[in-house]
């Protein structure tokens, strides 16, 4: 069988209350195992504060888990690598660095060379429809403009798996539309593995190759739905498909979305 | 295009000389018209004329260049040692655990009221009047660093991390930078601070500079001499402001220039 991109094993993770001694920990997330295939891309959702945050930054090993372990291509994760790189729902810009600059902070921090760096800036921002506003500052532009100025910042360091934070959660509408499409472009012309938080239910369905759902937390793995609709790289088109509307549906179901609007009448 | 808030840059110009035109009148006639003597409020002939006096007879030039560089030197060594105590504690909570209760009284501490102390134990030089000024700069520089470093976005840091950033890399290209428009903050309140630190520690001790000048005046019995020294310290106060201000203007050229928007 073909190796996982990542993979999280057995994972649990407590978190110390502040202040707290012995027996106050709270439990983030509990026994979580999911793999990744290479070039899948894998929704995660879940009510919010179930963890699922908690779970892509041991991804990036920022921090590790209390128990189990993270594996990327096989290596055992145990701190930053160049094989992950995320992005959140910030696009993180650093407000005095023109965007092309913003772009080449992680092959500069990792000492890649200027020249090298630079081409690959420029050439990662013209995919990203962001050529010519290379020398502009962060908030020269808009919203979607800066996350997508935050997405080649991700791909210029070249990682295999992506982890993304509800990237598109702060942009309208329409805005947020256009991106799924040169997101699902980019994930499937570059070949890369994705792991997707979100809380847009029909944007997990339009991205996605399968959905994982979690619980409450402490959170943890509910059920797993394999999105079965054509036509990944192109979620405008996807979204047309009546299957969207019977996964949304089943995703609701399983996040007691109605349950919750039922009881708030109340 | 016309400006909604009421009046344009040109007008607000003309209004302000008119205004400083209308200020002097009163300053020259006002005070004998109301039967205020010259020995209490000057007219400004007077202290125009105690000026071009003092050139010749109190070297002037002399005493404003070593108020002035006085000032200078205080303002970049307190801001330096500000900003460096500032980053260190900012990056090391443990340090500021430790060092809080100290900073903290020595913040409350009238900081010129170490001016005696100073003289008693320099005597009469530059030194005291520098460490004055070093004393009320630091704290408003070290302040405004130590909370920009302790603000920052932890994303930011963590996004740096995740690049395998060193701590010092995380330092010099995320903290660092974005501790910048705080820390002209605290400079610009510094600048002002440190002609205050240098005339207290030049009238508390000294043969020279302004703040000399000044208790010189009032010895003698002198109010326009007085009016002169007050006049020059604010204008070196004003030099060194519009200093930070440029420096400022040059360094953050990147921040959107929001007050700039209605001249558009």
């Amino acid at each position: 069988m073909q190796q996982p991109r990542i993979e999280y094993k057995d994972i649990t993770k407590r978190f110390m209350q502040n202040g707290g001694g012995e027996g106050s920990a709270i439990v983030a997330v509990e026994d979580v195992t999911l793999s990744i295939k290479d070039k899948e891309v894998v929704s995660l959702i879940g009510p919010s504060g179930c963890g699922k945050s908690t779970l892509l930054n041991m991804g990036s090993g920022l921090y590790p888990p209390s128990e189990g372990e993270v594996k990327v291509d096989g290596e055992r994760v145990s701190g930053p690598n160049d094989h992950v790189a995320f992005m959140l729902q910030k696009d993180l810009l650093l407000p005095w660095r023109t965007i092309r600059q913003n772009v080449e902070l992680g092959q500069e921090i990792k000492g890649t060379p200027g020249k090298q760096r630079r081409e690959r800036a420029r050439e990662l921002l013209e995919k990203c429809h962001l050529g010519q506003f290379a020398d502009h500052y962060p908030h020269q532009l808009s919203g979607g403009m800066r996350q997508r100025a935050a997405l080649a910042r991700t791909l210029a360091v070249d990682p295999t798996v992506l982890l993304m934070d509800e990237p598109f959660s702060a942009l309208d509408a329409q805005t947020k539309m256009i991106l799924q499409q040169d997101l699902a472009e980019t994930l499937e012309r570059e070949g890369k593995t994705a792991l997707f938080i979100t809380h847009d239910l029909a944007e997990s369905v339009a991205l996605s190759d399968r959905i994982l759902v979690m619980s409450q937390r402490p959170g943890t793995i509910i059920s797993e739905i394999v999105v079965d609709i054509p036509g990944r790289g192109n979620p405008m088109e996807r979204r047309h498909q009546r299957k969207v509307a019977d996964y949304v549906g089943e995703l609701m179901e399983l996040l007691h979305v109605g349950d919750q609007a039922a009881g708030d009448e109340i | 295009m016309n400006g909604s808030s009421g009046m344009s840059l040109r007008n607000g110009v003309i209004s302000s000389a008119v205004l400083l035109v209308v200020i002097l009148a009163a300053w020259e006639w006002g005070p004998a018209a109301m039967g205020v003597p010259a020995y209490i409020i000057p007219p400004v002939s007077d202290v125009v004329r105690e000026f071009m006096i003092m050139q010749e007879t109190e070297k002037l030039l002399m005493h404003s260049s070593i108020t002035a560089a006085e000032v200078v030197a205080g303002f970049v060594l307190g801001s330096l040692l500000g900003m460096v105590v500032g980053y260190i504690l900012g990056m090391s909570p443990a340090t500021e655990l430790v060092l809080s209760p100290y900073i903290l009284a020595l913040q409350i501490a009238p900081k010129v009221a170490f001016a005696p102390l100073f003289v008693m134990w320099f005597g009469y030089t530059v030194y005291p009047k520098v460490l004055v000024a070093i004393l009320i700069v630091f704290f408003p520089v070290m302040v405004n660093v130590l909370t920009a470093i302790r603000t920052v976005d932890p994303d930011l840091k963590n996004l740096a991390r995740s690049f395998r950033a060193s701590r010092w890399t995380i330092f010099r290209k995320i903290e660092f930078p974005a501790a910048m428009p705080p820390l002209f903050s605290g400079l610009r309140i510094g600048a002002t601070l440190a002609v205050i630190g240098v005339v207290v520690g030049e009238m508390v001790g000294g043969n020279a500079g302004l703040g000399y000048l000044l208790v010189f005046g009032e010895g003698s019995g002198n109010t326009a001499m007085v009016f002169v020294s007050i006049i020059l310290l604010t204008l070196i106060g004003i030099a060194a402001y519009l200093a930070v201000i440029f420096a400022e203007r040059k360094v953050l050229h990147y921040l959107p220039k929001d007050n700039a928007a209605h001249s558009v």
